[in-house]
């Protein structure tokens, strides 16, 4: 389980530094280094496991039938690199420390360099793929934070950005290579996929698994062509381009070619794509470094090379190979990571050694490539690989022969900002510690670097190491040869550098940086283009096409399958189903024709529902029948109400091929949704309606089966559903209150004065609705109580009590009824939830779960036996919230109109001081 | 009588889609509703066709159709109500605030020509 931590510890840890940094720098560093060495600690405690030959493993399962678990293993090559990782991330604390001024948010800066540190550790021991690509991604994410920590600087902020978009996008490249990967080898765990290379070779799936991967690979360790991302990144802090261009960030690509070597390597296809990537990226980073006066862009270019170098050498896809690119990514981390961390005496070394100069270890790693080169023939060409190879050496002395002189050979300069002072402690120990390795390895490669070599190839390679000798001198082999020759040419190429340098000015540059801009930025500008195309503000194309694609993707569906009537029996049609049916079509058509006119449309969806309900009431189902046409009244209510301050038509709208086109849309759909609802009824089914029917008298303590399946069954739905509703009224109120200020107001004024009705409040409709008020109460009340027996319940009682409101307001004018009315909606819909969730939560106190309900019978005198089930004071929530969101949504609307102008409300028809018993109509309110 | 649920499907998906493909909101709001009249009897005839046969315990009853599909489209039918409402609301503010009641935006917006973010 330690392994595990390995990981955690530094994700974790990452909360510490910004905490710590009120405590000073010091401190803040210190902690970040605690961190760091506690997962180094926790990593090296498996140490002699690892170097006996075991794996350590760990791991916690997520969903295991899915393949998810985050799982890590320890072999030689994760082992080695978690390791450098850790290693060298704790010199860059060390360093960073001193480099970093005063002013620069320190705690920030350690907490991403622990999460990048801790997603670096996590790609390279994930037992699970998809662990691995989850810290790929990470890696991506936490660089782009790193990189761009100087984000008041531009260079930074597009380095960071490049750096983003290139391995980023390659990371999704290898999302889908590694699931390919997975699906050919038929498992998500690396260690067993790492076993059954034969299988993913022999897939189908092996090419596009294998060309996504290098994607995924090039583009993380900037290989040709996805080099240019790499010199950019260099505006970042130097710790950072320390860390990531010597040990981790651009390594995770080669790490991940190494990883994935036993599965995917020894094929043609691979070596024809990894050998000459490797090789075009050697070269081109080591021309382009010689040109280069910056020197952490020298630096930046000689990583693009090594990284081909190692690309290269993997490519090559021999064991021998494989065992040289494992000794120079040792060689590589430590000479690189002192390079950036440059000062004084101690770079000099790292810049032999990067030259490949003998008694370094440079010099012994790029020895053994150059061997492996010399034996490569590509296509028949036997000597692309030698030639080009060696110069590419050429090169690379050259550079960092330049580099070396420039810096700290050439001449002593006054004219600084700053005089040049000696580095404090913090700043050269680093370096010295990297140091040591480079000479110690280059002196005696086999005792210093030999068992590492070997463990760490043997777990690269998958199976028996070949016969190789870490040593400083192999005799006359082409190599020397080679290495002399790369060492004459590249004396010649510095002597010849004014002469040369001219040729180059001449070229045409090649600005890689603005060329990736102009592609991004001319990528920017389609989208926007294709955005604002199909984006243009317009609802209606928004449906269309969203209708038309579900029309093509139905139909295509449709089309491509076989087909066969059903066999469930018909139902034989009658005539009040055959007239009804024809009032439903000819009110649609007319909506259909008419919707000009808005009142007489509205008019005729009323109709509509009316006939929806019919038949919800003919096919065995009153509940929808009752909640139905009551909700039909309240929409048609509301609706009303809105177009009392809505044009009362809509203009003729569109040419008639847009009407037309429309048209074939709506009837395509209609076409698919009739022939789909024809299908099913016409086939029998399974459901899993059985169990509730089954459930509802002894489980649930109801006979109305829709209601305690809507109470207790299904009861968090409903809990859901009934906070959505109060939410959507809230919403009308807030989008209704300051409707009353403003551009609004003069608009509703600008309408008014309306057409009349002369008698605004007729007294036979006030008088009518006043004593059916306590009528209706009483009626709601039965159909609550009955509910969870027979048809009615909660939402139909709300909607029958809150019409009954809602006619006050209507028939006696909403300044006499808001008067009147106690009870503020607001609190209704409040009260509602809040007595549905706590009778849910009342189950917690019996121990049981979330809105589990329970049932007893009461005997009541004179009533007689009742009961009493905790699912009733559920739905005297829903019944509440129901009451609250109508009442409250319509009264809204009517206050609009109320508030601007309430003068033409007369008081006098609707408290008639009526003498004796004919009072008690308007006493019924009170 | 299952061709005459069907059609009726299909003609309430036709009105509903031809009107909220319209540009001003009142025919939008009134196709929303047609849409939801379809949905709602779609979803029940997904429990089949059945008569007489209500999904209420009884001792006598023969028999009874599926209950299911009739619990979520109570609960979708409420729901219409609430989503119908606020957009009825909505349009009615978008219309007080700017005068008109078209469904689109005024002007469409003018794709940003540079590439720069």
């Amino acid at each position: 389980m330690t392994l595990l931590f390995v990981i955690l510890i530094p994700l974790l840890g990452a909360l510490i530094p910004p905490l710590v940094i009120r405590s000073g720098r010091n401190a803040c560093a210190a902690a970040t280094g605690s961190v760091t060495l506690l997962a180094l600690a926790l990593l090296m405690s498996h140490a002699p496991a690892v170097f006996s030959g075991e794996v350590p493993k760990a791991g916690v399962e997520w969903v295991p039938a899915l393949g998810l678990s985050l799982s890590v293993f320890a072999d030689g090559l994760g082992f080695f690199f978690a390791a450098m990782i850790l290693a060298i991330g704790l010199l860059v604390i060390v360093y960073a420390r001193f480099y970093l001024s005063r002013e620069e948010p320190m705690g920030r800066f350690f907490a991403y360099l622990l999460l990048f540190q801790g997603a670096m550790v996590g790609v390279v021991l994930s037992d699970n793929i998809i662990a691995l690509l989850v810290f790929w991604e990470l890696t991506s994410l936490t660089s782009f934070l790193l990189i761009g920590f100087w984000t008041k600087r531009a260079d930074a902020r597009q380095g960071a950005r490049m750096a983003l978009v290139v391995t980023g996008g390659g990371g999704l490249a290898l999302i889908a290579g590694l699931l390919l990967v997975a699906q050919a080898a038929g498992s998500y765990q690396l260690t067993e996929i790492l076993v059954r290379g034969e299988m993913v070779r022999a897939s189908p799936l092996y090419l596009p698994a294998l060309l996504l991967v290098l994607v995924g690979a090039f583009t993380k360790s900037a290989q040709f062509p996805f080099h240019f991302w790499l010199p950019h990144a260099m505006a970042a802090p130097t710790p950072v381009s320390a860390y990531l261009h010597s040990a981790t960030m651009v390594k995770a690509g080669v790490f991940l070619l190494a990883r994935l070597w036993p599965v995917l390597a020894g094929t043609d296809p691979w070596f024809l794509i990894v050998a000459p990537v490797g090789l075009a990226t050697m070269l081109l980073g080591a021309v382009i470094a010689l040109f280069k006066d910056d020197l952490k862009a020298v630096l930046a270019y000689s990583t693009v090379s090594h990284l081909g170098l190692m690309t290269m050498l993997l490519g090559f896809g021999t064991p021998m190979a494989a065992v040289a690119a494992v000794f120079h990514i040792i060689n590589h981390a430590t000479f690189k990571a002192a390079l950036f961390m440059v000062t004084g005496t101690l770079a000099l070394l790292a810049s032999a050694s990067m030259a490949g100069v003998p008694l370094f270890n440079g010099f012994l790693s790029k020895e053994m490539m150059l061997e492996e080169a010399a034996h490569t023939a590509y296509l028949g060409l036997d000597f692309l690989f030698p030639v080009l190879a060696s110069v590419a050496a050429v090169f690379s002395v050259a550079y960092s022969a330049r580099f070396a002189i420039g810096t700290f050979l050439g001449p002593v300069r006054h004219d600084y900002p700053h005089h040049p002072h000696d580095p404090p402690l913090g700043l050269w120990l680093p370096v010295a510690v990297l140091v040591v390795p480079v000479i110690a390895i280059g002196l005696f490669p086999a005792a210093v670097a030999g068992p590492l070599v070997a463990l760490t190839a043997s777990a690269v390679i998958g199976g028996p190491l070949p016969d190789y000798h870490l040593a400083l001198w192999h005799g006359l082999t082409p190599a020397l040869f080679m290495s002399l020759l790369a060492f004459a040419g590249g004396a010649a190429l510095i002597l010849a550098f004014r002469r040369v340098d001219g040729v180059r000015a001449r070229l045409p540059p090649l600005d890689a940086k603005a060329m990736f801009e102009a592609a991004s930025g001319g990528l920017v500008v389609a989208c926007r283009r294709i955005v604002a195309a199909l984006h243009d503000g317009a609802l209606s194309r928004y449906m269309g096409v969203t209708v038309a694609t579900l029309v093509a993707v139905g139909g295509y569906g449709f089309w491509s399958a076989t087909h066969a009537a059903g066999a469930r029996p018909l139902l034989p049609v009658t005539a009040p189903a055959l007239t009804a049916f024809l009032a439903l079509v000819l009110a649609s058509g007319a909506v259909l024709l008419f919707h000009g006119e808005r009142l007489t449309a509205l008019i005729l969806t009323g109709v509509v529902g009316v006939v929806v309900a019919l038949a919800f009431l003919q096919f065995s189902a009153p509940d929808l029948a009752l909640t139905q046409i009551s909700v039909d009244v309240v929409t048609t209510i509301l609706m009303l109400l809105a177009l009392n301050l809505l044009p009362k038509t809509t203009p003729r709208e569109g040419s008639r091929a847009v009407r037309w086109r429309d048209g074939a849309i709506a009837g395509l759909a209609g076409l698919g949704a009739a022939g789909l609802a024809y299908a099913v009824m016409t086939r029998n089914g399974t459901s899993i309606s059985d169990f509730y029917l089954a459930q509802s008298k002894p489980g649930g303590g109801g006979t109305n089966v829709v209601n305690v399946i809507l109470v207790d069954f299904r009861g968090y739905d409903t809990f859901a559903e009934i906070i959505v509703l109060g939410i959507a009224a809230l919403a009308i109120y807030a989008l209704l209150d300051p409707a009353l200020k403003g551009a609004a107001v003069r608009r509703i004024k600008a309408m008014l004065p309306r057409d009349e009705a002369k008698d605004a409040h007729p007294l036979i409709l006030v008088v009518a609705t006043r004593v059916l008020l306590p009528l209706s109460l009483v009626v709601g009340a039965y159909i609550f109580l009955r509910g969870h027996n027979a048809p009615g319940g909660g939402f139909i009682a709300g909607l029958v009590v809150a019409i009954a409101l809602i006619m006050q307001y209507i028939a006696s004018g909403y300044g006499w009824a808001a008067e009147r009315m106690k009870l503020d909606a607001q609190s209704l819909i409040g009260a509602g939830v809040a007595i549905a969730g706590l009778t849910g939560l009342a189950a917690f106190a019996f121990g049981r779960p979330f809105l589990t309900s329970t049932f007893g019978y009461l005997h009541w005198p004179l009533v007689g036996e009742f009961e009493l089930a905790s699912a009733m004071a559920f739905d005297l929530g829903v019944f509440l919230t129901v009451v609250g969101v109508m009442v409250l949504s319509l009264a809204q609307l009517s206050r609009v109109a109320h508030r601007v102008d309430p003068s033409p409300e007369s008081r006098a028809p609707m408290d008639v001081p009526l003498e004796g018993a004919a009072s008690g109509a308007a006493g019924k309110e009170d | 009588m299952e061709l005459l649920v069907a059609g009726a499907i299909g003609i309430l998906t036709l009105v509903g889609i031809y009107l909220i493909l319209r540009a001003h909101t009142f025919p939008v709001i009134l196709g929303l509703t047609f849409l939801s009249y379809a949905v709602n009897v779609f979803l029940f005839a997904m429990g089949r066709l059945v008569i007489d046969r209500p999904p209420v315990i009884s001792p006598d009853a023969a028999g009874y159709t599926d209950p299911l599909p009739q619990a979520l489209v109570l609960t979708a039918i409420v729901i219409s109500f609430g989503m119908t409402a606020l957009i009825v609301v909505l349009a009615l503010r978008g219309y007080l605030e700017t005068g008109s009641d078209h469904s689109a935006l005024d002007a469409p917006r003018q794709p940003d020509e540079r590439g720069e973010a």
